[in-house]
């Protein structure tokens, strides 16, 4: 459920098209000649249903790199499939993907505990389950799992991130944490307590957990209110955000409040919150938001804009949703046009584990994807933003999640 | 993918119309079995996994139909008594090395022991109250399985993942094939033991609480005890399900046991037919095999196809299957 | 440490509206909570097109009401006959529906809904806002009209008497199945009315109703299903002892503050069945 939302669009690469006509003798599971079989499994119903846009969107993109010719002089054929957040059916679909449909790989599943319910079976299976939508830091376990790996930054890194801000500017403050009662929060938690190192104890004076089936977030808020707390780190899905943000505005509780970037879009938090009382906010990002004014005329977002007047006209365009599935998938087309010599689940795991500096347009300036053998994290870096009242406003150094310790 | 559906009603049919008439139920119930045991052998492993999915929830099916259908007491709150069980062995199999079949026992034992200890409280509720009840129970469980303290052994909410186990024996069977095999005899086992519970004095004195409490105390049943006692048994036949499934899917996670499968669970009881054993595996069916055909009519509105088939299947059989076969042979019959 | 006042009153709000819905038709409806959201969403999709906030207000009643009594006769008048879990099976079917369509038709994204009472503080910590204020005041107006409805008219005689017992009613010439058609006609709009006044402070959205709905229904049980007062008591009572729990239980009691208070709750209705100010009603053989 705690799908980071990213926004990013990579440029298409245009002069990327040298096909290769390999005359592949032994044909790997889900690739003919002229299809690439690819599967989703995402939340379509059920509570989690919000994220379906990302399926959605990554179905769209699909379309358009089938429009455009398809990738390795192939098509790609894509089966979306609804789990409705339960790790059992999960597992069904999954094995229906893999033995039933025969796919070549699946894409970009939704999740932490769908995700790890798979896990092992893709990798008994060695079938890529490539570029989860779950900033979880287990799923980047290149000595266990080859067959894995994770998108956006994790968890703990952004926790990190964070901590060390805090340190440097806030040394001296208390810290009162809202958090959703489960991986993604703890891992947030977790993140965050490392960069604090001895004296996260002392600083962090009151930590609120909230579960998702809360109707609202108000009694933890003024809780942390009261608590004493001028520092207020808020680890909230983005109903939840808006809900703290809001409430904290109209009990006049003003301390220095940081959202996680699950919850930094100005289009669906800060809106619904009120762009007043979301003046001052920090977070940190890897994308433009394309509700942010100062990408008005970015190229990169325009081209995304044209891809959802054309291919998702009904897709929400300020959610960041769409960003996300736009980007991810703009990274698996990468992936498979390098891995056009070698169309094999073992090729595809390999040009995975080998991006170099991979830009894309929408991507915030300076942050670039790179793995390696050694490295499943393929976004890792962030910068620190504040809102203006309007619009978020970059500030510092693009800084390495994995490096942010002090 | 109804195919066993399908196959009740149409055997049922056929036996109904010869006047032989010995026992159209046992023809059919050995049809459907003999179909049940033939399908590894034709299908992809994918579909048996389905199918033992579907046996799994026919058994919990079965524990909540011996609670509501033999007991008529109700309960949102089954799902509970699956995780626990489900935990069980996922626990006994992670940190302790125990083979895979020792852990059911213990899974229904401790269930047997969880139910009896719930059962006792919610005596004094009645009808909402007791729903009320149960509801809370399913809503409590995934947060327990959440709660730090027991992180160490439930694995908080990473959930815990267990290995698969092989055919013994040399059996050539895969692993699917086997579990499938597994679970059947399991699922025949405690359908034996159902059975026998219900013919039972025990279990005439379970339906006499039901269709009148008071009068059944005035002839000298203690309701308390085996108003209890039916939500030991319930949650024992739950409780193995829920083992089942574990080992069948190999992860267990707070968030595979939420609100949402207690519910499930109560919609596979009143579309098996409440109070009618063998619906249980019409109820499982439904649960695996519904929310797969309404994605495929409709992906965006999956959940409202959803609903749309339950409300046309009550519109069928407002008694469940059990009611529907019923009516139809008793129509035969007369002719 | 009255934070959970907060809460409280919109479980108060949401646990009069159970107690109404089951006045009426003596049922616990669980699509009760679904049928209000899509409710709100009208009002949203009225207020989107214009739409002055009060005539909205009005207008989503009156399609409420409307949409209950044709649910009401479409869906659950070919099935009166099957027995009860079969009914709630209908229910859960109808949740599904709701939260599908709404989903479709709005997506998924949360909306904020404006408040008639603005959002000031009254008191200077703000526990209660103007818009909670608001929202309690409502819930009491609302709680007295349906008081002066069921006491001293006609119909709403004939829906009470319909309701607690169809087959005496029919006799005294009481159309029974039309008087269900208009308790849930009146249920949907009270949900409907629930739902506007909770959404400006959770925010609209297709899921936004489901654990409301819980607590609800925890209020009203708690509180006694016969009794409207009761109800609202009940409500605030969650509310706070769910707040309570969090703050003082250590190690353990602010992850497992619903449980804990649904515990209590549950302990309450041992000792008494009814609800703290329900009526016993005394079983005869």
């Amino acid at each position: 459920m705690n799908t980071s939302i990213s926004m990013r669009a990579i440029g298409t690469a245009v002069g990327f098209s040298v096909i290769a006509f390999a005359a592949a003798s032994a044909q790997e599971m889900g690739v003919t000649d002229s299809t690439i079989k690819i599967g989703i499994i995402q939340p379509l119903s059920g509570p989690a249903s919000a994220y379906s846009q990302i399926a959605y969107t990554d179905q769209a993109y699909i379309k358009m790199i089938n429009d455009n010719g398809g990738v390795c002089g192939r098509q790609i054929e894509l089966i979306l499939y609804d789990d409705g957040y339960s790790p059992p059916k999960t597992v069904e679909q999954a094995r229906k993907l893999v033995e039933s449909d025969e796919v070549f790989l699946i894409f970009n599943g939704l999740g932490t505990p769908t995700n790890s319910a798979i896990q092992k079976y893709m990798n008994a299976k060695k079938v890529p389950q490539l570029f989860v939508a779950t900033g979880a830091s287990k799923f980047g376990d290149h000595a266990n799992f080859p067959w894995t790996m994770g998108w956006q930054p994790n968890y703990i890194a952004e926790g990190k991130i964070y901590a060390r801000y805090i340190l440097d500017q806030h040394a001296d403050g208390k810290i009162g944490i809202l958090y959703q009662n489960d991986d993604y929060g703890k891992d947030y938690i977790n993140g965050l307590r490392a960069g604090l190192g001895d004296k996260a104890d002392d600083m962090i004076v009151m930590e609120q957990p909230y579960e998702v089936a809360d109707p609202t977030v108000d009694s933890q808020i003024i809780n942390l209110k009261s608590s004493g707390a001028d520092i207020f780190i808020n680890i909230a899905t983005p109903k939840f955000a808006a809900q703290a943000i809001k409430k904290a505005a109209e009990i006049g509780w003003k301390p220095l409040h940081i959202v996680n970037s699950v919850s930094n879009s100005v289009g669906s938090v800060l809106k619904p919150a009120g762009l007043e009382n979301a003046v001052d906010l920090i977070s940190a990002n890897y994308g433009k938001d394309p509700q942010d004014p100062q990408w008005k005329d970015d190229e990169g977002l325009k081209k995304w804009a044209a891809f959802m007047d054309k291919y998702y006209p009904d897709g929400d365009k300020t959610s960041s949703f769409t960003v996300f599935g736009y980007g991810v998938t703009q990274t698996l087309e990468h992936v498979l046009k390098n891995s056009c010599d070698n169309l094999t689940r073992e090729g595809v795991m390999k040009s995975a584990a080998s991006i170099k500096d991979f830009e894309t347009d929408t991507a915030l300036p300076g942050i670039k994807i790179n793995t390696s053998e050694t490295d499943f994290y393929p976004i890792e870096q962030m910068q620190l933003m504040k809102f203006n009242g309007e619009r978020w406003e970059l500030f510092g150094d693009v800084i390495d999640g994995s490096q942010a310790t002090n | 993918m109804t195919a066993s559906q399908d196959n009740v009603s149409i055997v049922t049919g056929k036996a109904g119309t010869r006047p032989v008439a010995a026992t159209p139920g046992a023809i059919a119930s050995l049809a459907v079995l003999a179909l049940l045991v033939a399908c590894p052998f034709f299908l992809k492993n994918f579909h048996i996994f389905q199918l033992n999915l579907m046996l799994v929830y026919a058994i919990a099916i079965m524990g909540l139909n011996l609670l509501t259908g033999f007991n008529g007491q109700f309960s949102l709150g089954h799902g509970a008594f699956y995780a626990i069980g489900a935990y069980t062995t996922a626990i006994l199999m992670d940190q302790y090395d125990i083979a895979y079949f020792w852990t059911l026992p213990v899974a229904g034992i401790v269930c047997f022991v969880a139910g009896f200890l719930f059962g006792l409280p919610a005596l004094r509720l009645e009808n909402i109250y007791l729903a009320l009840a149960t509801f809370a129970l399913a809503v409590a469980t995934p947060q327990m399985l959440k709660l730090s303290v027991l992180e160490h052994w439930t694995g908080g909410v990473q959930g815990i993942v267990i290995f698969k186990p092989d055919a013994p024996f040399g059996l050539p069977l895969n692993q699917d094939q086997w579990l499938y095999f597994f679970t059947l005899a399991v699922g025949l086992l405690l359908y034996w033991a159902a059975r026998n519970l219900i013919r039972s004095r025990a279990g005439r004195a379970l339906m006499a609480i039901r269709d009148n409490p008071l009068a059944a105390r005035s002839m000298g049943i203690n309701v308390s005890l085996y108003k209890a006692l039916a939500f030991g048994v319930s949650a024992f036949f739950t409780g193995i399900a829920g083992a089942l499934a574990a080992i069948v899917i190999q992860f267990v996670a707070p968030d595979s046991f939420t609100l949402v499968l207690s519910v499930a669970l109560l919609v596979g009881l009143v579309v098996g037919g409440v109070g009618w054993l063998p619906g249980a595996v019409v109820g499982g069916a439904f649960i695996v095999f519904v929310p797969n055909i309404a994605e495929e009519i409709s992906k965006g509105l999956s959940g409202a196809m959803y609903g749309v088939i339950l409300i046309l299947l009550i519109y069928l059989m407002p008694t469940g299957a059990g009611g529907l076969i019923r009516t139809v042979t008793d129509r035969l019959r007369r002719r | 440490m009255l934070a959970g006042i907060a809460t409280g009153g919109i479980y108060a709000c949401m646990a009069l509206a159970v107690v109404m819905i089951y006045q009426a038709i003596h049922h616990l409806n669980f699509a009760q909570g679904e049928m209000a959201m899509f409710s709100t969403f009208i009002a949203w999709q009225l207020l989107q097109w214009g739409f002055p906030y009060w005539l909205a207000f009005v207008l989503t009643i009156g399609i409420s009401f409307v949409g209950g009594f044709i649910i009401e006769r479409t869906v659950f008048k070919p099935i009166e006959n099957a027995p009860v879990l079969s009914h709630i099976v209908v229910f859960i079917a109808l949740f599904a529906i709701f939260n599908s369509l709404a989903g479709f038709i709005w997506d998924f994204t949360i909306k904020p809904f404006p408040s008639p009472f603005g959002n000031a503080s009254l008191f200077g910590d703000g526990l209660i806002g103007a818009h909670q204020a608001g929202m309690i005041v409502m819930t009491f107006v609302v709680l007295v009209l349906l008081f002066a409805f069921f006491r001293y008219t006609r119909v709403g005689l004939a829906m009470r008497a319909a309701a607690a017992n169809p087959e005496s009613a029919r006799l005294v010439g009481i159309r029974v199945g039309m008087m269900t058609g208009l308790g849930w006609g009146m249920a949907s709009a009270i949900g409907a009315v629930a739902g506007i006044l909770i959404a400006p402070v959770v925010f609209l959205e297709p899921n936004m109703m489901l654990s409301i709905l819980l607590y609800g229904f925890a209020g009203a049980v708690l509180g006694g299903l016969t009794s409207p007062g009761g109800a609202v008591f009940g409500g605030f009572a969650v509310g706070v002892v769910e707040n309570l729990a969090g703050t003082y239980i250590p190690v353990v009691g602010a992850e497992l503050k619903l449980p804990i208070a649904l515990f209590l709750i549950i302990a309450v209705l041992v000792f008494k069945p009814n609800g703290l100010f329900g009526r016993t009603i005394v079983q005869r053989v």
